[in-house]
């Protein structure tokens, strides 16, 4: 082949003006330009093909200029030709960076990317983001002048279709940013990352998807289905991210009813009458439909009785909320008559969507007979009342039989506008007399449900954890283990507690007059139940001056008890196996007496009250003991499993402290009170920026505060001046003298709850 | 005598019959016992006794009670005046005095102490004493006690004593069927009937809700204040959203579900 293989000489001109040597660009020259010439403007031309010639000549091969010359038009046609300097800005900035690599799948994501955005901004927008993950992730390694590319960037361009059709612009920024600052340093856990398979990333990406969420309105719908159905039903939802070829559609069956997990709003209808469309059709169902034996149909005659079906409990269900009509109507297709053509395809389920469609909206504009007669009939059946499955399934059989093409049974189906994406999948409508081959029939849900209860430990609690670099929380972050904490030797306890027998003596006439103390006197009542002397001497005298004595001369009296939950946790990690200076005893021994006495004096006090104790040793494994429970008195059991505390790990503080409250903020009291005995600052294994921790621990501070949870530390550390303020603001102590802690924490406790 | 007339009541209440209440009333009062109207809110308990008292031609005395109300505040109490003090009859005094149907609506709000003195007028002795007077009333013999009680906001502080429960006989009323409120609407507001059975519709779908964040559902009564926005003139969505939602509930997932409610139902 030579360059004049271009007959016309306008082409011969460009081919000139592209200046490419690769024998692949020219297969596909002259299909490209008759794309291009056919959306671009002159200029645009010129320009379309100067860029391309550069990019032929990057020295990346041929796949670049090949997917640009692809791609580029249909790109120009989604966001017009102003798109192209941007776009040869940003691959001169791969070019220059170790990141040649990527340009080639950045250039593959530019037209889907534009078909959703359809703005030069958002475009923009895209780039930055690109860019940016580009510098903040291609690294130098310590010590040596060479960088190495960005490992997150092709995969981030190979996941960056899909990230647009589940997120908004600012949801893919979010996105990007989460990766960019949990995983910069850790390149295969960011490759991970960007290739959306790790389970933050895709925790992370639920949380950014735009439509309404189906967490978010559960309750909504749940009363929903209580207050307009007067049904209820466990309500499950399935993820529509992650099957772009095989999309789940709702259904119910013994264990609740499936719907999926988010709903863009569509043609008009939020995404909560989505939610509600789904499950009023499915409620109809349950109303409505009997079952009937499959075997005897075939497929097509089954589809056909499902539509019917369908039909009349929609029809049912508008009858008893007429607001469902415009709902259902909405989201139901409207096929256009003549779209599919019975030479070549099968029509059946455009014929029956039409039907459909017929049945609902008695304003149709079909033509076809057969399907005005058969809307005619089912109007005429269900005018008479409310009809029934079996003489439904009858005019839908008689349908079939009457609207039967050869063209049926071809395999190319015709599915445009054809599926009804409220209707759920039947699967209820149907009995089978003989066991059908399909293997979800061998799958007993009742056997699966024993196998799980069946597990002894109880499974991990998540938290998330607050990356304060971002102000953003990181999902299901930490894993938490609960458990009882094992026993030891209860009389260990009893022998602290004699030691202290002396300080036990002081505490008890504290807390004697702390104790509730039953009676209040209510003054300035009218009636009551003793004279209030002095206000009645007043009153008296105001009687006598002859001006209007005030009536309430008496006074009554209220019971007032104390109402306060106390949660206590303690931190069991490493450092409280250290002697203290100038003792025998661990803080850990130490601590052990100022529990046992702090238990022993809120016992006497009557409050319900708490204890537990936690360590972590990375995110993966923060364990959370209970030493103490509620409404479990201070007895030997509970003195048993304190006597065995020991000492491990770290300190992950903020999940110890999200766990503690989940119980505590159960607890029915006016105040709660979580008390922290801690010997050091928040800090695990994993974690290697010092503030992370500990703005974690602050943030928890304020998550319990709005959970109206007061937090107080009780702070070992003589330096804790540096950081405790900061997490607890004012609300801690530091025991200095780490000794006397025995008798610190009974006497604060009781000035705390005064 | 006079004082008598001012309690009768003069216009025929409208009130639609549930069962057979009205004639077991008569029962109740040609035995002159004591009365208990139980029920949820705006369900008809005052305008029962309302009517009743009507059909009988007996002077009603009302009385709402609240949780600041003392036993003086139903006998009464002696007033200072200038040259001394003054008694003054409270609203129970008068009631048995004149012969009256004595009305004490949602007398679990009242303080225990206070419904204690109801007790001798509830049983064979129907006497007052006026410990502060050192007075005892024989009531007047058309003079009939009536209390109403909502359970629905029972809790373990609001409760009749069993002392005081026993002395009464019981109505239980509840919201009336949904063909029955439709016409009570109607009667009431002269609204058409269809319109009136969209919001007996929507008062079921927030009925369905007690207990689910609804501490109690849409009264007949708002019913029929929507019914009269609606015979007004204003559209039903606004009415509905207005007379039925906004003043039941402060929750959010609540509310949202009723307004679908309305939407769903005036299409």
């Amino acid at each position: 082949m030579t360059e004049t293989a271009y007959e016309h000489p306008l082409m011969k001109a460009y081919w000139k003006q592209l200046n490419s040597g690769f024998p692949q660009v020219r297969e596909v020259f002259e299909d490209c330009m008759v794309e291009a010439l056919a959306v671009l403007s002159r200029d645009g031309v010129s320009a379309y093909l100067d860029a391309a010639g550069t990019i032929g000549r990057l020295g990346r091969g041929v796949e670049p200029i090949l997917v640009f010359m692809e791609e580029w038009p249909s790109v120009v046609q989604a966001l017009g030709e102003e798109a192209l300097p941007p776009v040869m800005q940003t691959i001169q900035a791969m070019q220059k960076s170790p990141n040649g690599k990527a340009i080639a799948p950045f250039l593959q994501t530019l037209a889907p990317v534009a078909r959703r955005q359809h703005a030069l901004e958002q475009l923009q927008h895209y780039l930055d983001i690109a860019l940016d993950l580009m510098r903040r992730t291609t690294g130098s390694i310590h010590g040596h002048h060479t960088t190495f590319p960005s490992p997150g960037l092709p995969h981030f361009f190979q996941q960056a279709p899909f990230l647009f059709a589940q997120l908004s612009m600012a949801g893919v920024r979010n996105w990007v940013e989460y990766g960019i600052r949990n995983y910069s340093k850790h390149p295969e856990r960011q490759e991970e990352y960007f290739s959306l398979k790790s389970a933050d990333a895709r925790a992370v990406m639920q949380r950014e998807r735009h439509g309404v969420l189906f967490a978010d309105v559960e309750r909504r719908l749940d009363l929903y289905l209580r207050g307009l159905w007067q049904d209820s039903e466990q309500l499950v939802p399935y993820s529509t991210a992650f099957d772009e070829l095989r999309k789940p559609i709702p259904y119910y069956d013994k264990l609740g009813m499936r719907v999926p997990d988010v709903f863009d709003s569509s043609n008009g209808v939020s995404g909560i009458d989505r939610y509600r469309a789904v499950l009023a059709h499915m409620v109809g169902h349950r109303r409505w439909t009997t079952p009937i034996v499959a075997d005897n149909y075939s497929p097509f005659q089954r589809m056909a009785v499902e539509f019917f079906e369908d039909c009349r409990i929609e029809t049912l269900l508008i009858r008893e909320y007429p607001g469902l009509r415009r709902i259902f109507l909405a989201l139901h297709p409207q096929p256009a008559e003549d779209a599919c053509d019975p030479e070549h395809m099968s029509c059946l389920r455009h014929r029956l969507a039409m039907m459909s469609r017929a049945l609902l909206d008695a304003g149709h504009t079909y033509q076809n007979a057969q399907i005005r007669d058969f809307a005619a009939r089912f109007r005429e059946i269900m005018a008479q009342g409310e009809s029934s499955t079996r003489d439904i399934a009858d005019l839908a059989l008689s349908f079939v039989a009457r609207t039967r093409l050869q063209s049926d049974q071809f395999a190319q189906v015709w599915f445009d506008d054809t599926v009804i994406d409220y209707r759920d999948d039947n699967r209820h409508m149907w009995v089978y007399i003989e066991d059908s081959d399909d293997e979800d029939f061998f799958d007993d849900p009742d056997k699966k449900l024993k196998k799980e209860s069946e597990l002894h430990s109880l499974p991990p609690r998540h938290y998330p954890e607050w990356d304060y670099n971002s102000q953003t929380y990181r999902p299901d972050w930490v894993s938490l283990y609960e458990s009882l904490h094992p026993k030891g030797n209860a009389a260990d306890i009893d022998r602290l507690l004699q030691k202290h027998a002396a300080l036990a003596k002081r505490l008890k006439r504290m807390l004697d007059l702390l104790k509730p103390q039953d009676k209040v006197r209510i003054r300035y009542q009218e009636e009551g139940s003793e004279l209030d002397l002095d206000v009645a001497i007043r009153s008296l005298i105001d009687f006598m001056g002859g001006s209007n004595p005030d009536p309430r001369i008496n006074m009554s009296h209220k019971t007032s008890g104390r109402n306060i939950a106390v949660s206590l946790v303690l931190d069991l990690s490493a450092s409280l196996n250290e002697k203290v200076a100038g003792s025998e005893q661990t803080i850990l021994e130490l601590s052990q007496e100022a529990v046992s006495l702090l238990a022993w004096s809120i016992e006497h006090l009557g409050d319900p009250f708490a204890i537990g104790g936690f360590h972590s040793n990375t995110r993966h494994d923060v364990r959370y003991m209970h030493i103490k429970g509620y409404r479990e008195h201070w007895n030997d059991e509970v003195k048993a499993r304190l006597a065995a505390m020991q000492a491990g790990w770290s300190t992950r503080m903020g999940a110890a402290m999200r766990h503690a409250a989940h119980y505590l903020s159960a607890q029915k009291a006016d105040k709660k009170l979580m008390l922290i005995l801690t010997d050091g600052e928040p800090a695990d294994v994993d974690v290697h920026d010092e503030r992370l921790l500990i703005e974690d621990a602050r943030r928890a501070v304020k998550e319990l505060d709005q959970k109206g949870i007061f937090t107080f530390c009780i702070n070992l550390d003589p330096k804790a001046d540096e950081y405790v303020s900061d997490i607890f603001g004012r609300r801690y102590t530091v025991v200095d003298n780490i000794q006397r802690l025995p008798e610190k924490l009974p006497q604060l406790f009781m000035a705390l709850t005064k | 005598m006079s004082d008598k007339d001012q309690f009768k009541v003069r216009q025929e209440p409208f009130y639609q019959q549930q069962g057979n209440e009205v004639a077991l009333y008569e029962a109740a009062y040609r035995n002159r016992l004591p009365v208990m109207v139980k029920g949820p809110t705006g369900c008809g308990k005052s305008r029962f006794i309302e009517y009743m008292a009507w059909k009988l031609g007996k002077p009603l005395i009302t009385v709402a009670c609240n949780e600041d109300m003392t036993a003086s505040d139903l006998v009464g109490r002696y007033l200072l005046e200038a040259g001394g003090t003054r008694w003054l009859d409270g609203p129970l005094t008068t009631a048995a005095r004149i012969g009256a149907i004595c009305y004490l609506d949602e007398v679990v709000e009242a303080r225990q102490d206070t419904t204690v003195v109801i007790h001798p007028l509830t049983d064979h002795r129907r006497t007052l004493p006026l410990d502060k007077k050192g007075e005892l009333i024989e009531a007047h013999p058309d003079f009939q006690l009536v209390i109403s009680y909502n359970p629905g906001y029972q809790s373990l502080m609001k409760d009749l004593k069993q002392s005081t429960k026993q002395r009464f006989t019981a109505f239980e009323f509840d919201y009336p069927e949904a063909e029955l409120e439709t016409s009570i609407l109607a009667r009431e507001t002269g609204l058409d009937a269809d319109v009136a059975a969209k919001l007996v519709k929507i008062g079921q779908a927030a009925r369905n809700l007690k207990g689910h964040g609804l501490d109690e559902g849409i009264s007949t009564r708002l019913l029929v204040y929507a019914a009269a926005l609606i015979k007004d003139g204003v559209a039903p969505r606004d009415a509905c959203r207005m007379a039925l939602v906004r003043p039941i509930t402060d929750d959010a997932d609540i509310r949202e579900t009723l307004d679908h409610a309305i939407d769903a139902t005036f299409a």
